[in-house]
């Protein structure tokens, strides 16, 4: 027996919402484009992303492994060539950065209804006229996301060391400004937008069915899913943060204005 | 005629709730060809409402717990009226219906060790109610559906076909049952979305239709409780008896008046929430009957200590019988005591946390917060009787669920005798699972000794019933028209008025008065507009039908019985009178009209009466009928 | 403090219908659904709506209101301006029967489907042992009303009627995560693999988490967060993870 269909004498417009359902995507839309455009422009801006004084780096240059980063921002060494100058640091490692957000359950939501319009919004008709979800390639591929986890852990634990090393003053020894407060909210909000994402909720406990043989994963599960709960607010906040601190290096490292310290 | 469409069943199940679907399943398992006609959508019937849970004396949470104590609690609870091997039978046998569930995929709450967890409910004197939150019918309900289901899912592999033993008929409304002589050979019914008669031949009809509350203003029934297998039952010959006995639950919401009489669960007073007045006086301590004074705590100090302490204290008298409360409460409104839109209140925020509120009671307080705008974590709630559940029904052998009528059986809210004259809360989701499953196997034990005499019925029945089923159409001179919605607003506050929670002789009299110039004026009821498609005013014309009939007969019962017990109050005649302990009113129709007779209650069965101390059975029966166990045995 | 309430209820069949304007009485407290009962009263004996409970607890007085999904038992009036016009219509994602009552036969369809809860060898009734932390998971998606709003705002039916075939809805992909989280089930020791039954028979993948569904239910289930993105990723463990597949392959 097959499924009956709509009938096609029901036809009602778009939406009969009278809200203003097309706020969110919109603002949705404006926020990611944003990011969008100052993540291009800085990435191949290519220069003021580490102050050495301070031992900043900007989270966009994180971590710097090719021969063009500038001296002393390659904490862990340069394994790629400085293939040209249109290639800029950011290249080998953003892809992976942006892979966990591109596949996060969240921004796939945020994106399919703000760009893709897919539906733009609850019980509003989307404009395509086949849809085929995430069946097919490429969108199919959307499944790799744990692979992009564990990258963004990768991405995280580096992040948290240059926010150690941060605590330095300018002659060596310890010391704090404004720019290491921030970026220890930064490194706080990755890890927390990082550790409450849907496939390590699944990973760390999910995926079993007997709890109660499990305790220790019952109690992280319990936890990763009550980060989970605010996953989306996780997931604006740590990318405003980057791109704050990002922006916040950027001005120091060019001389803007100097670094508030408050201890060294 | 037209050709109408025709089915062959071996079973028959009228009703879709808890009693029809368990009744199904067991007729199906049996190897029967069975049909369940149910007048909503499946899975939507009234069951979904029950919310406290299913008593079953499992002992889960207290060891103490055995069927014993649970037949004690019943046949307190009734007021010793309940047909005791129908008691008998609920007690012994509710624990294995509940089990059964678990192996078609129920999840109740558990215990710490991985049991069914239990909890306190009025009347029952251990934790009995296997329990899901407080939404243990929808939990019920649904897994019932999912188990027919799943047999149909092993039709399908079996036969290729979903439907081949098993098929659900939503949104079907039954008018008639077809009689040949005076055996079962079928039903009658319309499909409501288009109006299409169908007649369905089988030697078996199990009458599981729930109960009559829709016949009163202030209920927490929903639209189908219209009393329909109450009234076919009578019109095919059956007896009904317990009419009179109504169960008003003491807390539905008084407010908004959208929504006054929906239910307030019974749990919130299980799990430690308290009635006050409009000064904040418990007054419950005012109101424990002589009967149950053994029983109940006389002072809030000893009634707050039963809950940690259930052994060495005696219960609060918030966990009365239903009757008591509602009665209290009623009492308390009367004497000027009530809250502003005439209730008392339900206090669990100052009782409970509000964690502990969230995770007990999450639907109570999700209703409150969405119909009300009362948050019952830290406001209380304004809550007063409503029209719950009728104790009459169809009087049915207790072993097989059989009625009188050859090939008819009933089970659930629609049989009358199990609770006597006062249901104990919990006690409605076991019944439906013991007697549905009875109900289905005495019908497969009815079709299988009338496998070769498959009765029949003659066109003209047939046609007859079409035709009167189709006379609200035909009733088409504008003046002398009567709309169903006024009239059964005029039916509900009647019944509601003068034949609802504290009776008198005099008012009933007038009730009766005005049933009959109704019953008068339902004859010219219309259609006025609209045809046989989907159309909710000829489906009501034709449920009020029902209504009126079984209105009758409550009101006709209730005058008859001259004295108060359980969810029988009468101002004229207060007090119980062991004379009519024994005495059951049974309502039948003849020629039309309904007659009340008087029948004596079978006598308990002497190791029965011997679970219950002299002292107590003496509050209720004869000493005649003590006389067995006067004598030590 | 009653007012006249402005409506305007889509009247109609399969095979035409029209929105209509009605005035009716309403009171402080009221609900949607309450109108729709004194419009059939008082003006349109014949309307139909489909309704039970009144209480949000069945599931049967799903609409749309102004344009958005709900039930009507459980959508007060004082969310609208007493001056404002309430728009009440059929179910979009369902072929309409008469007014405000659509064919969700679809649903039950799709019901039949789900291999039902596969009942675990050699443990007699009673003696089923399940801690409560194990069955939390499945009781939440239990709480479904089945009102099918989930299934009516779904974008994958409800724009793309050709995807019913190949697609059971929220509520049907819900109800296989019920089961897979089942601590009793026993489904795949007889040989069945439900996330892959979601992906192949229900469609899983033509969910893309958009979370309507999570939205408009009225139980508040974490349908999205808690059902279809767990299903998917079990569904990566054995499908979409190479790791896992590259260690299947070396096993057999």
């Amino acid at each position: 027996m097959s499924a009956p269909t709509t009938s096609s004498s029901l036809r009602r417009g778009r939406t009969l919402r009278t809200d203003r359902w097309w706020l969110p995507p919109l603002g949705t839309a404006l926020g990611l484009g944003a990011f969008v455009v100052y993540g291009l422009i800085r990435t191949f801006m290519n220069q003021w992303y580490w102050v050495p004084e301070y031992h900043y780096l900007a989270p966009f240059f994180s971590p710097c492994i090719s021969d063009a980063c500038v001296p002393g921002a390659s904490h862990f060494g340069s394994p790629f060539p400085d293939l040209a100058p249109w290639i800029p640091p950011p290249v080998f490692v953003l892809p992976f950065v942006l892979g966990f957000r591109l596949t996060c359950y969240y921004y796939r939501k945020a994106y399919y209804r703000s760009f893709w319009a897919a539906p733009p919004a609850c019980a509003v008709t989307e404009p395509h006229r086949r849809y085929t979800g995430e069946t097919r390639f490429p969108l199919i591929m959307q499944n790799v996301h744990r692979y992009f986890f564990y990258a963004a852990l990768l991405v995280a634990a580096v992040l948290t060391y240059d926010t150690v090393i941060a605590f330095r003053g300018p002659g060596g020894g310890f010391g704090i400004g404004l720019g290491t407060l921030l970026m220890v909210v930064n490194v706080v909000l990755l890890w927390a937008y990082t550790l409450s994402c849907h496939s390590c909720r699944h990973l760390i406990g999910g995926r079993i069915n007997h709890f109660s043989r499990h305790p220790v994963r019952y109690r992280m599960w319990t936890l990763v899913s009550r980060m989970n709960g605010h996953h989306m607010g996780l997931a604006w906040a740590s990318l405003v943060s980057v791109a704050l601190v990002d922006l916040y290096v950027m001005l120091v490292a060019a001389g803007a204005f100097p670094d508030p310290r408050l201890f060294n | 005629m037209a050709e109408i469409e025709s089915h062959d069943y071996d079973v028959i199940v009228i009703g879709a709730g808890g009693a029809g679907l368990r009744a199904a399943i067991e007729a199906r398992s049996r190897g029967l060809r069975t049909a369940v006609l149910c007048k909503s959508l499946f899975g939507k019937a009234h069951t979904v409402m029950a919310e406290g849970g299913i008593a079953a004396a499992m002992g889960n949470v207290n060891s103490g717990d055995d069927w014993q104590v649970h037949f004690r609690d019943t046949m307190r609870g009734g007021k010793f009226l309940n047909n005791w091997r129908m008691a008998e039978l609920h007690a012994t046998e509710a624990p294995q219906r509940v089990w059964e569930l678990e192996t078609y995929g129920a999840l109740f709450d558990r215990t710490a060790d991985g049991r069914i967890s239990q909890r306190n409910f009025g009347g029952h004197e251990y934790p009995r109610l296997a329990h899901v939150g407080d939404r243990t019918g929808l939990e019920l309900i649904r897994t019932l559906q999912q188990q027919v289901v799943s047999l149909q899912q092993s039709d399908h592999a079996e036969h290729g076909d979903y439907e081949a033993g098993l098929r659900v008929f939503a949104e079907f409304t039954v008018t008639d049952l077809l009689l040949d002589d005076d055996r079962i050979a079928g039903t009658l019914g319309y499909w409501r979305e288009n109006g299409r008669f169908v007649r369905l031949r089988a030697p078996a009809v199990v009458l599981a239709t729930g109960g009559i509350g829709k016949s009163f203003k202030v209920t927490s029934n929903s639209w189908e409780y219209t009393g329909d297998g109450h009234a076919l039952a009578l019109r095919a010959g059956a007896r009904l008896i317990n009419m009179e006995f109504v169960q008003f639950h003491p807390t539905g919401m008084v407010w908004p008046p959208s929504v006054k009489g929906i239910l307030v669960t019974e749990s919130v007073r299980g799990d430690g929430g308290v009635l006050r007045d409009a000064s904040g006086r418990r007054f419950m301590f005012d109101y424990i009957p002589e009967v149950f004074k053994e029983s109940y705590a006389d002072s809030p100090e000893e009634a707050d200590r039963w809950y940690s302490d259930p052994d060495n204290n005696r219960r609060p008298p918030e966990l009365l019988p239903r009757d008591e409360v509602a009665r209290a409460i009623n009492n308390e409104v009367k004497e000027g005591r009530g809250t502003p839109h005439g209730g008392v209140y339900l206090d669990v925020a100052s009782r409970l946390s509000t964690e502990e509120i969230m995770r007990r009671l999450p639907s109570m307080h999700h209703q409150f917060k969405e119909l009300a705008d009362v948050d019952i974590t830290s406001e209380r709630m304004e809550v007063g009787p409503t029209c719950h559940y009728v104790m009459g029904g169809v009087e049915v052998d207790p072993d097989t669920a059989a009625s009188s009528v050859p090939g008819l059986f009933a089970a659930g809210e629609v049989a009358g005798g199990m609770h006597g004259s006062n249901r104990l809360g919990g006690n409605s989701l076991s019944d439906l699972l013991v007697f549905g499953r009875r109900a289905g196997a005495g019908a497969a034990e009815h079709v299988a000794a009338a496998r070769h005499a498959h009765p029949d019925v003659s066109e003209e029945v047939v046609t007859e019933a079409v035709n009167s089923a189709l006379a609200p159409f035909e009733v088409t001179d504008a003046r002398g028209q009567e709309n169903p919605y006024s009239l059964q607003a005029e039916l509900q506050q009647v019944m509601n008025r003068l034949v609802g929670i504290i009776r008198d002789g005099a008012e009933m009299c007038a009730a009766l008065e005005q049933l009959a110039e109704i019953k008068q004026r339902a004859a010219r009821l219309a259609v006025p507009e609209g045809n046989r498609h989907f159309n909710p005013g000829w489906h009501l014309a034709l449920d009020l039908r029902n209504m009126l009939v079984v209105s009758e007969c409550v009101a006709a019962a209730a005058l008859r019985r001259t004295e108060s017990r359980g969810g029988h109050t009468r101002d004229d005649h207060p007090g119980m009178n062991p004379k009519w302990r024994g005495t059951l009113l049974g309502c039948e129709l003849r020629d039309g009209s309904i007659e009340i007779t008087e029948h004596e209650q079978p006598p308990m069965r002497e190791d029965l009466l011997r679970l219950f101390s002299l002292e107590e059975l003496g509050k209720y029966f004869t000493e005649e009928e003590l006389a067995v166990v006067r004598t030590p045995s | 403090m009653g007012y006249r309430a402005r409506l305007r209820v889509w009247r109609g069949d399969a095979d035409s219908g029209e929105l209509r304007d009605y005035e009716v009485d309403a009171e402080e407290g009221e609900v949607v659904l309450d109108l729709l009962h004194r419009l059939q009263a008082t003006q349109c004996p014949d309307l139909a709506v489909r309704w039970n409970c009144k209480a949000g607890k069945c599931g049967s007085c799903s609409a749309e209101v102004n344009g958005r999904p709900r039930l009507t038992c459980m959508t007060r009036l004082s969310l609208f301006d007493t001056d404002e016009t309430i728009t009440v219509t059929p179910m979009r994602a369902f072929p309409v029967i008469k007014d405000l009552v659509c064919d969700v036969s679809y649903n039950y369809v799709k019901a039949r489907e789900v291999p039902a809860f596969s009942p675990p060898e050699g443990l007699e009734p009673g003696e089923y042992r399940m801690q409560q932390r194990d069955v939390e998971r499945s009781q939440e998606f239990r709480k479904c009303i089945e009102c099918f709003l989930c299934q009516d705002t779904c974008h994958v039916i409800r724009d793309h009627s050709e995807n019913k075939e190949a697609f059971s809805g929220p509520r049907f992909l819900m109800r296989v995560a019920e089961l897979e989280m089942h601590p009793l089930d026993s489904h795949q020791e007889k040989g069945g693999d439900r996330p892959e039954e979601a992906r192949g028979d229900h469609g899983l993948g033509l969910c893309n988490i958009t979370k309507c569904c999570t939205e408009v239910c009225p139980e508040h289930i974490g349908i999205t967060d808690n059902a279809l993105i767990p299903l998917k990723e079990r569904l990566a463990d054995r499908r979409y993870d190479p790791l896992t597949m590259l260690f299947r392959r070396k096993r057999s």
